[in-house]
This record gives C-alpha cells, structure tokens and sequence, in this order.
C-alpha cells in the first residue's frame, strides 16, 4: 500500500483540483481516501483502518500553539462515540440517540439535524450511542440502536430509506458506524450481552435492499457448526458492533466478532464456539467466508475481538507482506496474514495470566485461575473497541490499554430468554465480593484508583512483538488514537484530558483538560488550508487549530 | 396568541421529543408547559385543522365514541361533556397515553394528527360532517408530480431537487392549517428561516440560496447548485434576506377539492418507516 500509495498521489492530486471542489464521494475517492487528507471519508479514516492521517500543517513543533476553535453540545446526555466525516468542509457527526448533524467543520454551525427516533425497545447493552456514519454519492448511512439502517440525504438531512435489520426487543442493536464498499452498505449487530445470534450484512446503497447477511454463527450443516454443541449455537452470541476494514486488491472485508453467548459461562457452551472472538474475512460482493482466525476459543471472560482490524503492508521477515495488526481485548498484540488469516506473531500487550502463551498456531495455552483469584485482563479487557493507530513512518502500532486490570470471574447457570440478559456470571474486581465500579460513569470525582488498574497508551513494534514507548495515565482508557505524517499522535482518555503525544518517543507535547470523559477517536482535517482535529469528550465535541 | 410562534414552539418541542424518545407521559407534560403560556387566551382552531380531525375522528374514533362523540357514558365531545379532560392538553395527553385501564388506547399520533383531533373535538358542535371534503391522497400526488408541478421544486424522501424543501415527512411537522396556508399564500406562510437569501462575497461572488441557519457572524444556506454553503458575515460585501417565495400560490390554479386532495397527500408524508 505504501508503493500504491506513492504512485496514485500525484494522480489523485491532478483529479482532486481539477474536479469541483465538492464532488460526489464517489466509490473511487473512498478507495484513496488516504489521498485527500484534507477530508476523512470513514470512520477509521480509510479502508485499511490506521487512523493515520497525511496531515502535517500541526508538528512537534508547533502542537503547542492549537487553540479550540469551536464546541458542538450534543443534546443528550449520553456517551459521546461519535467520529465525525468531513467531506469537502462540511463534517457529519451524530450524537444520540440516533441524530445526524451536518455543520460548516471550519465553525460548527449547523446546517441541517435529522432526527430518529428509535423505538423504545430498544436494549443496547451499554449505552444508547452511536460511532458515526458512512457516506457515498450524496447519501449518508447510520445504524440506529434499534437495529435499522437509514439513509439520509447529505445536503438536506432527509431520509431515503429505513431497513429494519433484526428485532430490538430480541436484543439487536446497532451502534457503529456502517463501511460502504463498492456499492454496498456494511454493517453489524450488537447484542452479545442478549444471547443474540450474531451477524454481518450488507445492503444496496441505492435502494436499502439487502444484498447479502453473514451469520458469525453456524447453522447445522456450515462449517465451522461442530464447534457448538446442540441448540446453544441458536444464542451464541458474536455481534458485531465496531466497523470493518477493506482490502480492495484482496477484494475482502475484514470483521471483528463478540462473546458468545453467555458470556461468562462457558460451561452452558463446550466447544470452540465459532466464530465468537475471531475475525472473519468475508467477499464483499457475496459475504461468503474466506477465511477466519478465532482469538479466543470458549471464551469465559467476554474478550470480544471487535477491534478495527488494522491492513498494513510491510516486510514481515523479509518480504513484503499483506500484515493485519491487532490489539485485542484479551491482552495480546497479534500479526496476521491478511491474505490466508494465518497467525505471524502474538505478544501481551498488558498482564496476562488466562493464558500462558500462544501457540504456533496463536491458539491461547489455556491458564485458567482458580475459582475466586483475579483474571488479568478483566472484563472490560486490554484494550476494547477503542480505535488504535498504525503509522506507516514510525512502523509502531498504538493501543488504549487498561494496565494491571483483573476480574474475579464466577459462572452462573442462566437460562436463556429472549430479550433479557443472557450473560451467565457474577464478576467482581478486584478483591472477591468488591463493587465492580466499571462501566458506571464517575463524573469529576474519580473513583477508580491504582487498586483497580490504570491507562495507558502502548506504543507496540510489530515486527519484534515489544513496547517501544509507554505513555502512563492515572485513570483507565477509553479513547481512541490519532497519528499523523508530522510524527503526532492525539488521544485522550477518561480523566477528560485531550493530549498529544510525539508517536516517536510518546513524550507529551500539549494537553488540554475538556472537562468530560473522552470515548470516541480523535480525527484531522483541512478547510481552506488549516489543518483542523477534532475530538468528541463529554457531551461536546471539541476542534482545535493552531492559533493564526 | 401569536400564531407563528406557537406553531415554531410546538415544531422545536416535537422534533426535541424526537430526538429524545420521550415517555409518552413527558411529552404530554412538556407539551402541557408551553400550552399553558398561551392559555390565557381563547385558543384559535383553523378550518383545515377541523377537517383533519374530522377525518381522523371518522377512521379512528367512532367505533367506540360513536359518529356524535356520544356513546361513551359520560363522555359527550358534541355537548363537549367529559369526565376528565379540562384543557386541550388534556385532550393530547388522553390520546397519547390512553386511559388506563378502560378501553382507550393510546394513539402513536404526531403534532399534526394531535393539532387535528383537538381542533375537530372542540368544535364538533358546530362542524357539519356532511360538508367535510375528503382530499384523495392518490389524486393528490398526481397533482403534485403533475399539474403542481411541486416536484420541479421539491424532493420526496430524497427523490427529486433541492432547491425547495424535502417534504417527505411533512405530514408530521406540519399542521393540516400550516400546509394549506402554504399552498393558498406561500409567502404569507413561509417559515421565516427559509428564506431566500443573497450574498455578494468582498471577492466579488454572488451566492444565491435557501437559508438553513443564521446567526451573528454566519449563515448557512443552500445554494443554488445545490451546495451546503457556510459564509462568514465579515466575508460579505452585501447580505440581504428575501421575503418573497419562488413558490407559487395555488389559490386560483386549484379547486377546493383539488387542494384538499394535495393536502391529503401532504399530510400523509410521515417520512420512511
Ligand atoms: C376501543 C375504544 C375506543 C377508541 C377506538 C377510542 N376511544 Fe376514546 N375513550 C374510550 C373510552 C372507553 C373512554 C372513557 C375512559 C374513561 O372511562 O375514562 C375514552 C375516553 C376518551 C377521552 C377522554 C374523555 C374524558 O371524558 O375525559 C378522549 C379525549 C378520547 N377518548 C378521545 C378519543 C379519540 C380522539 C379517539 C380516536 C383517535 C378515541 N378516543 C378512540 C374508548 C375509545
Ligand atoms: C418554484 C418552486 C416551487 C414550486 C413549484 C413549489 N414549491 Fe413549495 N416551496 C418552495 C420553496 C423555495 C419553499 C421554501 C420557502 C417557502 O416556504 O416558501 C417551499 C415551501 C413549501 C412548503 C412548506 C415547507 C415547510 O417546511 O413548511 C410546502 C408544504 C410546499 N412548499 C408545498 C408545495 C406543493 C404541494 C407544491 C405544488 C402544489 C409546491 N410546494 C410547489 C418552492 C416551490
């Protein structure tokens, strides 16, 4: 990608101004979307999903200079995920429960709000929030917590179409941001913690229509089947809930997957479980499964691998190779083959002690603590859905991880009913009988101390498996990470501080204190020349530039 | 009471409540709030208002309440006897959450469905059924791909230019008065912040549009390539905003049957479901 990349530069560059400044987001321009920094067409920034961004106007030198240049208050007081697009000066963000907004992204006024209102059976395990949206032509996607995918015109905030995907009193929802391939919009549900029946689907842009679905678990007679015994398949979980990566040469899409279901009681589910916990590779034009790579087999912890699967061309050994990295919940760092899936390598990333070790084919050696000690990772994992980042100038890749962060984990016998939690345990961190405070939103008074673990963002060198840099926080992670060609990297956390970082060396640069817990990606753009980043904390969402 | 203020607060109320799905008890409660800030006067009910509602009554209502709103004991909407219901926000609250306990459900309605029922209840004493003329939906969005010519303005769900406003859900935003204002006086009717407006740029350039937004220091509009379109007021040499329409009135182009069918039609634009 890094040769393709060169050579299609100066082209893209020539189309670019010769075109109108506001062209259609044609298929095309998704396919080089690294080629117009100035814009960030999908929520990861790009199909290959590195959240690395060409822009170079903002450096080391002068990262202390940025100066907010204005704040969208969401109205709602939900979590904040929202990675806004920005397409030719205008940015789309959402905010919940299921609202699209379109503002001037040089000044953050609005054009135009839509609104849906998603039924009130809606259960989203964790919050009603959404990622972002996908764009293509003039037409804007959004999944909505109660599992419809809408189209919305980009000039005008109107809907165009509406599909309901799956029940939402079952349990189904929908929170990432759709990916648009070809003429294809991609999406998952969420729902791992109902006993849902995962799945991946794929419907016309033009019409709403679905093209093709992906069940992430196996009917009787489909591969992959024998790894479930009877009828606990039928609820096995494996949602999809944090957005794909694309490799056009490859003409694959690559998807993390959920918990089985349920969750933390893996005696109710023998076997492997498949494809809980994996990444699947799938045909884009068919959804038919290519290949997949199940990180952690019966899973008893709910490490979801539903990470952004990050496409790196590099040489692995040697040889120019097809890479996709991987931060995953369960505390290891993994290279794979993206052409066949096969594992390179696999390193913890943070304590690990439910496994001793991958094997040669990065399949986890087992160790399981016994009844009533403390699991490492804990439940909410090494890292989550957090995006990471890659650069392809530093070679490094960047993971929000939760740092000496256990669970005490107990298995329950539950019954399975739809709609209602399914997930099969009592958990508790970080002494047996403790108040898990996890997942409770804390406000200014931090409550979760260095008894319970703490953040940081990793700095992993892929080819050697080992942190090359370690940038310490008090409070745990939940933000998502930014690099740039000048060298930066932005990411934030739950203390409320939007900081950046030298992707180098991981010495802190600037910080700025935006008062509210950071749970979403930081992003960058330009208009009219000034390099602008933006990134959503609290219920606002902030953008910064250097001061004229 | 000011009739354009009223309709614009009931418009930010219900696209709030939108967003915010709402219990249907909180919405008959914030609704409530800002009725009362004009309850201290006699409250207006429009023609078309009481012939959506006539309509909607007929469709809806009368199996229980009988064509006369009277076969409920107790409960008389001609003689305008209820048991409960006070205030016209009662009304909207009765039929939005039902009663219960007894056989009144309550009615997924929207502001304009709510604006009808209440117009039509209040003065069912003095509407004659008989008179009501019923607008056929289908006529009207013949109407409106032809003989209106509406469609060479306005788009359907995304279908269509974007010059005028996308109406596909403007059955739910709008009152049943609202739109046939708009189709007799256009400019008279116009939501202040669609306007047009003019912009010539220090630079020389002359932006023409739609406005979406304006503030202090900005506008943003749509412009006549079908551009979203932010300026900078410090930017502009001239500004000027447009109290005319490029909208025609239908007033003497359509008969009273055929306004009535383009309003059915408009009025049954809820959006894609
Ligand atoms: C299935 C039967 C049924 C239908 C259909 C029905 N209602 Fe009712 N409605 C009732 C009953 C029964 C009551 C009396 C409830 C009670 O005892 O308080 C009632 C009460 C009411 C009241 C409150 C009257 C008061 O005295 O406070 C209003 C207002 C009302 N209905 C409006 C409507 C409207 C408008 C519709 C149509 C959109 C409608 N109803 C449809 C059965 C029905
Ligand atoms: C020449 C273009 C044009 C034609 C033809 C036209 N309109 Fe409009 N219409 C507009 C514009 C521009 C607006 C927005 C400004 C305004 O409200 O006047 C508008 C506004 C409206 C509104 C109000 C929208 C709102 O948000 O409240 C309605 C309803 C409407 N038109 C319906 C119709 C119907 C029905 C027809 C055909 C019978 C029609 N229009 C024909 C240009 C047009």
């Amino acid at each position: 990608m890094r040769n393709s990349r060169r050579m299609f530069f100066p082209i893209a560059l020539t189309l670019l101004f010769s075109f109108s400044l506001r062209a259609q987001v044609t298929s095309q321009r998704l396919l080089h979307a690294g080629d117009e920094p100035q814009n960030w067409l999908t929520y990861s920034g790009t199909y290959a999903s590195q959240r690395y961004s060409l822009l170079t106007q903002i450096d080391a030198s002068n990262v202390k200079n940025l100066e907010l240049q204005w704040v969208f208050q969401a109205q709602s007081l939900q979590k904040f995920e929202t990675t806004p697009l920005v397409v030719d000066g205008i940015m789309y963000l959402t905010q919940s429960p299921n609202d699209i907004i379109a503002v001037d992204a040089r000044t953050g006024r609005a054009f135009w709000v839509y609104h849906y209102a998603p039924s009130p059976a809606a259960r989203p395990c964790c919050g009603i929030v959404n990622r972002g949206v996908a764009i293509l032509g003039d037409t804007l996607f959004m999944a909505t917590v109660d599992a419809h995918l809408v189209a919305v015109d980009s000039k005008t905030g109107h809907a165009i179409w509406n599909t309901k995907l799956a029940e939402p009193a079952a349990g189904y929802a929908m929170t990432m941001a759709p990916l648009v391939v070809k003429d294809k919009v991609i999406v998952g549900v969420a729902g791992g913690e109902f006993g849902v029946r995962g799945f991946i689907s794929a419907f016309d842009a033009e019409t709403g229509k679905q093209a093709w679905r992906f069940d992430t678990i196996p009917a009787p007679g489909q591969p992959g089947h024998e790894s479930w015994r009877e009828g606990d398949w039928q609820h096995g979980g494996g949602a999809v809930w944090v957005t794909g990566s694309y490799d056009p040469e490859l003409n694959l899409i690559y998807y993390g997957t959920g918990n089985p279901g349920p969750d933390w009681n893996p005696a109710q589910r023998p076997g492997d479980n498949l494809y809980s916990d994996s990444v699947v590779a799938l045909d884009p034009d068919t959804g038919k499964l290519k290949w997949h790579f199940q990180f952690t087999p019966h899973d008893p912890y709910d490490y979801d691998s539903v990470q952004i699967p990050v496409l790196v061309n590099a040489n692995w050994k040697g040889a120019p190779s097809k890479l996709m990295m991987w931060g995953n919940r369960n505390g290891f760092f993994y290279v794979l083959d993206r052409t066949n899936g096969k594992f390179l390598s696999g390193h913890p990333f943070v304590k690990v002690n439910w496994a001793s070790g991958l094997d040669a084919n990065g399949r986890p050696v087992a160790t399981p603590q016994p009844a009533g000690q403390p699991t490492f990772p804990g439940i909410q994992g090494g890292t989550n859905w957090y995006s990471p980042s890659y650069s392809p100038r530093t070679g490094l890749f960047y993971i929000s991880a939760w740092e000496n962060y256990s669970t005490i984990f107990t298995g329950i016998d539950t019954e399975f009913h739809e709609g209602q939690r399914y997930t099969g345990g009592a958990n508790t961190a970080p002494i047996a009988g403790a108040e898990n405070p996890v997942g409770q939103r804390q406000g200014p008074v931090n409550m979760y101390t260095e008894s319970l673990g703490s953040g940081a963002v990793v700095a992993m060198d892929p080819t050697t498996g080992e942190k090359k840099w370690k940038f310490d926080m008090h409070d745990v992670n939940t933000s998502g990470i930014l690099t740039t060609a000048s060298d930066l990297l932005f990411a934030g956390g739950r203390e409320g501080y939007f900081q950046a970082l030298d992707a180098r060396t991981g010495a802190l640069l600037w910080k700025e204190n935006l008062g509210g817990e950071i749970i979403a990606g930081p992003m960058t753009y330009r208009v009219d020349g000034k390099q602008y980043v933006t990134i959503a904390a609290g219920n606002s969402l902030f953008t910064f530039a250097l001061r004229q | 009471m000011n009739r354009g203020l009223f309709v614009k607060l009931c418009r930010s109320v219900y696209r709030k409540l939108l967003a915010c799905v709402m219990a249907c008890a909180t919405f008959a409660f914030c609704f409530s709030c800002v009725r009362a800030q004009g309850q201290d006067r006699a409250p207006v009910y429009y023609p078309a208002d009481i012939q959506y509602g006539a309509q909607i009554f007929a469709s809806q209502c009368t199996a229980c309440h009988g064509e006369n709103g009277d076969l409920i004991p107790g409960v008389n909407f001609r003689a305008g006897q209820f048991k409960r219901v006070i205030s016209d926000s009662d009304i909207r609250l009765t039929v939005t959450t039902g009663v219960p306990g007894t056989a009144m459900q309550p009615f997924n309605f929207g502001a304009s469905e709510l604006t009808g029922i209440v117009s039509y209840l209040r003065n069912m004493s003095s509407f004659d059924t008989k008179g009501l003329m019923l607008g056929n939906r289908a006529r009207g969005q013949e109407l409106f791909e032809g003989a209106g010519k509406c469609a060479t303005c306005h788009a359907v769900n995304g279908k269509g230019p974007r010059v005028a406003p996308d109406l596909g859900d403007i059955g739910s935003m709008r009152t049943a008065d609202l739109l046939h204002r708009t189709l007799l006086d256009p400019a008279g009717a116009m939501l202040p912040v669609s306007r047009s407006v003019r912009a010539v740029t220090k630079d020389g350039k002359t932006i023409n549009g739609r406005r979406l937004n304006e503030d202090t220091y900005s506008v943003q509009l749509i412009d006549e390539q079908e551009h979203l379109v932010s300026l900078v007021k410090s930017d502009l040499r001239e500004y000027a905003v447009v109290k005319t329409t490029p909208m025609p009135s239908y007033k003497d182009k359509f008969s009273a049957q055929e306004l009535a069918d383009l309003e059915a039609y408009l009025l049954s634009l809820k959006g894609v479901k």
